[in-house]
């Protein structure tokens, strides 16, 4: 982590454990969860449905409710101050002018009997010494930069007379007005086409650009993740399992998991007729989260000691960690990544032979034919 | 807007057309006759028969009368001979609609307010007793309310009189057993209604941007939460404003209620008619009222520009 000691550290989860009471019995959705988040970087946060990545996201600004939420131990470090310990008037001053919030869905996550550009406003609402002619001019800049075209009427509309893509722009910039240090997006594309994806992603690598400001991108898209992302987190069972910068997550994976979800996205190379894998089974009970590794059950490369111990961080290079026993001296070697590249060879030789046999028999045709016309 | 509501007042006009023709061939097809006193004459019968028009025939009594509610003229009472429907009218609603709006003022004050503060609390001592209020208000009869409120306090603390509608002193119990009900259910709706809203994603929103509970309750929860009792309210309101048999007779309010009732027992063809024509067209304004409220507070509604 030498490369990071110069970067100045924004905000730091420390052995983060959160969880629900329901009526049947206590949750465990985040378990021991430790990150950093550094000045101007984009830090993306990785798994599928229900891993525990939406809860820590909303942890960081105590979004989720509370009760039945609540949190076990753990610290989260906001420029040095806990959030977890903060009193109500802390967190309102925290949410929204320090860390900005763009929620999953824009079509529910705005309120359809106010205008967007009220909406936009609230955030100043504690800010007393600013006019209401300084807000709406605010609104209506940060609704130009976030690519609203014709603001000054837009700034008078209801979310119901705005299509999708500017819902969430009026969600993006709801969420930048205040200056924030730190954006949190909660999948902020998932309900878009891809076309309008494209142009959010454009315009969060933008704004990074422009203020420097930190981005957590929640998502299960590892499309997402490689164009947007500096360093990634794969979340697994409520715990962190692999993280580390892009290029390592995808061309060194070092989790099972980690390359099960690639396994399980079509690329460019796929071809038409090879079948994608999936990850077989679900993912754990996290009423009775397992002893061991949470992944062990789904994991094609369980051992004994999988099920029996969690495994711990290995530090592979100063960024790549992962929490596998594989890393393990004692452990069989396994090429996660030749085993998926074995397969595509294995696939590729057959197609070849399959040519090679079809082209025989062409050839063989036009023996024929030669000789026939002999 | 202005479209909207031409396009609203010809249906209701349309509406109320059926309304009468219908209620005008149904009270015919009643058994028995406006004029069924042994006492009476039979020349005056025939003379009173000749002037009410009954000897011709029904489909010119049916446009006769057609053409004099045109004129706004409800025609004579039958049974109070000397008096028109209009002046029965006139006289009655006045007491009806100021114990209505008493009783509606005081239910949606304290309905709403009950409401929003069980949803609030939920769970706690408060949102149980806001419970068992609703529930007690919306199964206790009207009459066995109205009783036990003289009983409590009119006979037995005597601090409020139990009968006639003169001064405030007098308006207090009867606009209380009236408005039990609708509050009771005013409370129920808007509790169900503000626990729903406040699970929606922009409630989530509206915290993530450092707002108070205070605003956010105020801004982004109650108003979206009263549409479903916006919508009760419109034939509610009809229905309190003009008069309640049971409530009228209990306190001797001097209102509409008791000619509802006593106008079908009499067979009083055009004191059935004038009151069905007149709280039809109250029903049906209050529910143009209503639409028109939606738009007020949910712009999604708000139709035509």
């Amino acid at each position: 982590m030498a490369e990071n000691t110069n970067r100045e550290k924004i905000l730091e989860l420390k052995n983060v454990v959160y969880s629900f009471h329901t009526y049947g019995g206590i949750v465990k959705a985040v378990r021991d969860v430790s990150f950093n988040l550094y000045q101007g970087e984009i830090l993306g946060i990785v798994g599928e449905s229900g891993c525990g990545k939406s809860v820590t996201a909303q942890c960081i600004m105590r979004l989720n409710p509370e009760p039945p939420g609540f949190f076990s131990s753990g610290e989260i470090l906001y420029k040095g101050k806990d959030v977890c310990k903060m009193n109500h008037k802390e967190l309102m001053e925290l949410r929204g002018t320090e860390i900005g919030f763009i929620f999953q869905d824009p079509m529910t996550s705005l309120n359809p009997t106010m205008r967007v550009g009220k909406q936009i406003e609230e955030v100043f609402l504690h800010h007393k010494g600013m006019s209401a002619e300084e807000k709406k001019k605010r609104a209506i800049e940060v609704m130009q930069k976030v690519g609203i075209s014709d603001a000054e009427r837009r700034y008078k509309q209801y979310p119901h007379e705005l299509s999708g893509g500017m819902k969430q722009r009026v969600m993006i910039a709801m969420a930048l007005v205040g200056n924030p240090s730190v954006i949190i997006c909660d999948e902020p594309t998932t309900s878009l086409d891809v076309t309008i994806e494209a142009q959010i992603l454009e315009l969060l690598l933008r704004l990074r650009k422009e203020f420097n400001t930190s981005i957590i991108m929640i998502t299960h898209d590892l499309g997402v993740i490689a164009k947007l992302c500096d360093r990634v987190l794969v979340m697994y069972g409520g715990k962190i399992v692999e993280r580390g910068k892009v290029q390592d997550i995808f061309y060194k994976t070092a989790h099972p998991y980690t390359q099960g979800l690639m396994n399980s996205i079509a690329g460019l190379e796929t071809a038409r007729d090879e079948k994608l894998s999936p990850i077989e089974g679900t993912p754990p009970d996290l009423f009775s989260p397992p002893k061991g590794c949470p992944f062990a059950a789904r994991c094609e490369y369980a051992m004994k000691v999988c099920n029996k111990y969690p495994p711990a961080r290995v530090q592979l290079t100063e960024e790549h960690s992962t929490s596998c026993w594989l890393t393990h001296e004692l452990a069989p070697k396994q090429d996660l990544r030749s085993r998926n590249e074995k397969k595509k060879e294995a696939l590729a030789a057959r197609k070849t032979a399959e040519e090679k046999a079809g082209k025989k028999a062409d050839s063989t045709d036009s023996k024929q034919e030669e000789a026939a016309g002999v | 807007m202005g479209k909207y509501i031409v396009k609203r007042v010809i249906a209701a006009v349309i509406t109320l057309l059926v309304l009468i023709t219908v209620v005008f061939f149904l009270v015919r097809l009643m058994p028995g006759e406006p004029f069924t006193s042994e006492k009476l004459n039979p020349i005056v019968k025939e003379n009173m028969i000749k002037y009410y028009g009954f000897d011709k025939p029904l489909i010119v009594q049916y446009f006769q009368y057609l053409g004099n509610l045109l004129h706004g003229n409800l025609g004579y009472s039958m049974k109070f001979t000397n008096k028109t429907v209009n002046y029965i009218i006139g006289s009655t609603f006045p007491y009806s609609a100021d114990l209505g709006l008493r009783a509606l003022a005081i239910a949606l004050a304290f309905g709403l307010l009950l409401g929003i503060l069980a949803a609030l609390n939920r769970g706690n001592k408060l949102d149980v007793f806001c419970v068992i209020l609703a529930i007690i208000g919306t199964s206790i009869p009207d009459f066995i309310m109205g009783a036990f409120l003289q009983l409590v306090f009119g006979i037995k603390l005597k601090w409020l009189p139990v009968a006639q509608y003169t001064d405030f002193k007098h308006t207090i119990l009867p606009s209380l057993s009236l408005a039990f009900y609708t509050m009771a259910s005013v409370s129920r709706t808007m509790r169900a209604s503000m626990l729903e809203v406040v699970q929606q994603d922009y409630i989530k929103t509206a915290r993530a941007k450092g707002l108070s509970n205070l605003r956010i309750t105020w801004k982004h929860q109650i108003r979206n939460a009263i549409m479903p009792v916006i919508t009760i309210m419109g034939p509610t309101v009809a229905a309190v404003l003009t008069g309640t048999f049971v409530i009228e007779s209990m306190y001797a309010v001097p209102g509409m209620g008791k000619y509802y009732v006593d106008s079908t027992n009499n067979n009083d063809y055009s004191m059935i008619l004038g009151m069905t024509v007149f709280y039809g067209a109250f029903l049906i304004f209050c529910n143009l009222l209503v639409d028109i409220l939606y738009g007020v507070v949910d712009p999604r509604v708000r139709v035509g520009k």
